[in-house]
């Protein structure tokens, strides 16, 4: 079967200095891939990269067959991106809600504007989201009201509003207060229990093990070491991937 | 005469310009908000450099002209080359033009302070730019510009009193010949100090309690 993403050999500098030096991995469906390694070693970067929110030097970008970014060998514009960036949904650490617009509103907004679903669908759509990360009790709600975990659990809402087929998280507990970061977690593992395909940044390197199929450890731009989650975490075979599970564990 | 009806007198001219005053400063506002967020939306999301550059270049000559050199360029300057504006429009095309300058740079403060990560959350999402723009960026941007927008308000209302150089028929001008045939000078300038506090008043207490620190 293909892959539902596959990535070949994707390079990005920013000026002289390369930061993926060619990373290529697939993603089948249904599966969940954790990417972890050391700060600045490009997760981050790796991630943004395939719904072009940076974009890539070199290499390709494959979604469900379909090349992201490129159209007729020339780069598409953010307008042309738009539609292949609504397949994939996007939660990120400082969560990024819109602070002018309810939570409900938040998750709704792109239903109607984007899809074009009415106003009502995109309300019952948006309240059927928030229940997935038990915040219904908070859909009136500005954001600016809400917790770090709660403003988390709605950035994830709104990105299952979208029906991605691929859902992109980048480190979303870093920025919690130790307390809120269980509650989040959780969800994940919901989310995955559903069978969705997702790709995870993160440092919490039990929730890894617990909850992907795959690891990939990242290290100075390059994918070092790969594997599945528990034997990849459990036991190490490259000497990097040791120093870095070593040190993470104190 | 008493000296309370000498200043109903006063008041009554005076008032015959405040409908032109207020005007002039409604017209000039709408037409210098409309360009200033033209303006920043263009030079803070376009992608031509060579407008970029016009746009600074406009911002920065209308800074640095007095507004009545303005006026004059544009009610004397234009009358000698045969296109003539009445006062009235001369002061609002004026005031708009030197305006838009002023609010353009409102707006891109209001731009410029909002996270990278509200337009990047948007776009994930599959907004277009556009849509990235209108519904997300441009109702905060528009809110955190409103404060400093409404003090620019009041200043342009006090400006005002300026376009009287050209013979717009506003409180100061009236002001002027009511001095010219009186000489009560100090009771006309009083009321007419008194007249523009209480012109702004409504627009001075709408900025104030945006500010932050003091509670509405
Ligand atoms: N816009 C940019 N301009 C220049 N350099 C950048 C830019 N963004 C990232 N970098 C650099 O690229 C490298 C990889 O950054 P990236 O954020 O992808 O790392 P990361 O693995 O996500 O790290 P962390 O765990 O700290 O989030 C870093 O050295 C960073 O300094
Ligand atoms: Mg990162």
């Amino acid at each position: 079967m293909n892959p539902l993403l596959s990535v070949t050999g994707l390079t990005k500098s920013y000026g002289a200095v390369e930061v993926l030096k060619g990373i290529d991995f697939d993603v089948a469906a249904g599966e969940k891939i954790a990417l972890i390694g050391p700060s600045g070693s490009g997760k981050s970067t790796c991630l943004r990269c395939l719904n072009f929110l940076e974009k890539p030097s070199a290499g390709a970008i494959h979604l469900d067959g379909e090349r992201i970014g490129v159209r007729l060998g020339r780069p598409m514009s953010d307008r042309q991106l738009a539609p292949q960036r609504a397949e994939m949904g996007m939660v990120f650490q400082l969560f990024n809600l819109w602070p002018h617009l309810s939570v409900t509103e938040n998750v709704a907004i792109a239903a109607r504007k984007v899809r074009g679903l009415p106003a009502k669908e995109a309300q019952e759509l948006a309240l059927d989201m928030l229940a997935k990360v038990h915040m219904t009790h908070r859909a009136d709600a500005s954001p600016l009201e809400l917790s770090g975990g709660q403003q988390q659990r709605v950035a994830i809402a709104r990105a299952l509003a979208q029906k991605p087929k691929l859902m992109l998280f980048d480190e979303l507990t870093s920025a919690l207060d130790p307390e809120l970061v269980h509650e989040v977690l959780k969800v994940m593992e919901e989310l995955a229990a559903e069978g969705r395909t997702m790709l995870i940044v993160t440092h919490e390197i039990a929730f890894a093990r617990d909850i992907a199929d795959r690891v990939l450890f990242l290290d100075g731009g390059r994918i070092v070491e790969q594997g599945p989650a528990r034997a990849l975490i459990l036991s190490p075979r490259e000497p990097r991937t040791q120093a870095f599970l070593r040190q993470i564990r104190h | 005469m008493s000296g309370l009806s000498t200043f109903t007198m006063i008041l009554e001219g005076l008032l015959a310009g405040a409908g032109v005053t207020v005007a002039v400063t409604l017209a000039s506002l709408l037409l210098s908000v409309s360009l200033g967020f033209l303006l920043a939306i263009v030079r803070q999301f376009g992608k031509r450099r060579m407008l970029h550059a016009l746009i600074d270049a406009y911002c920065e000559i209308m800074r640095n002209i007095p507004a009545l050199t303005h006026l004059f360029i544009l009610y004397f300057g234009l009358a000698s080359i045969g296109f003539r504006l009445s006062s009235i429009s001369a002061a609002i095309l004026g005031l708009g033009l030197i305006g838009g300058a002023i609010t353009c740079d409102l707006f891109r403060a209001g731009f410029a302070a909002l996270p990278k990560g509200q337009a990047e959350a948007a776009l994930a999402v599959g907004f277009t730019p556009y849509r990235t723009i209108v519904d997300i960026l441009t109702p905060q941007a528009m809110r955190i510009a409103l404060p400093s927008l409404g003090n620019y308000a009041v200043q342009l209302l006090k400006d005002t009193s300026i376009v009287s150089a050209i013979a717009a028929p506003e409180i100061m001008f009236y002001a002027r010949s009511m001095v010219t045939s009186s000489f009560q000078t100090t009771l006309i300038y009083s009321t007419v100090a008194i007249l523009y506090l209480a012109l702004a008043l409504p627009l001075m207490r709408r900025s104030a309690c945006s500010k932050p620190g003091t509670r509405g």
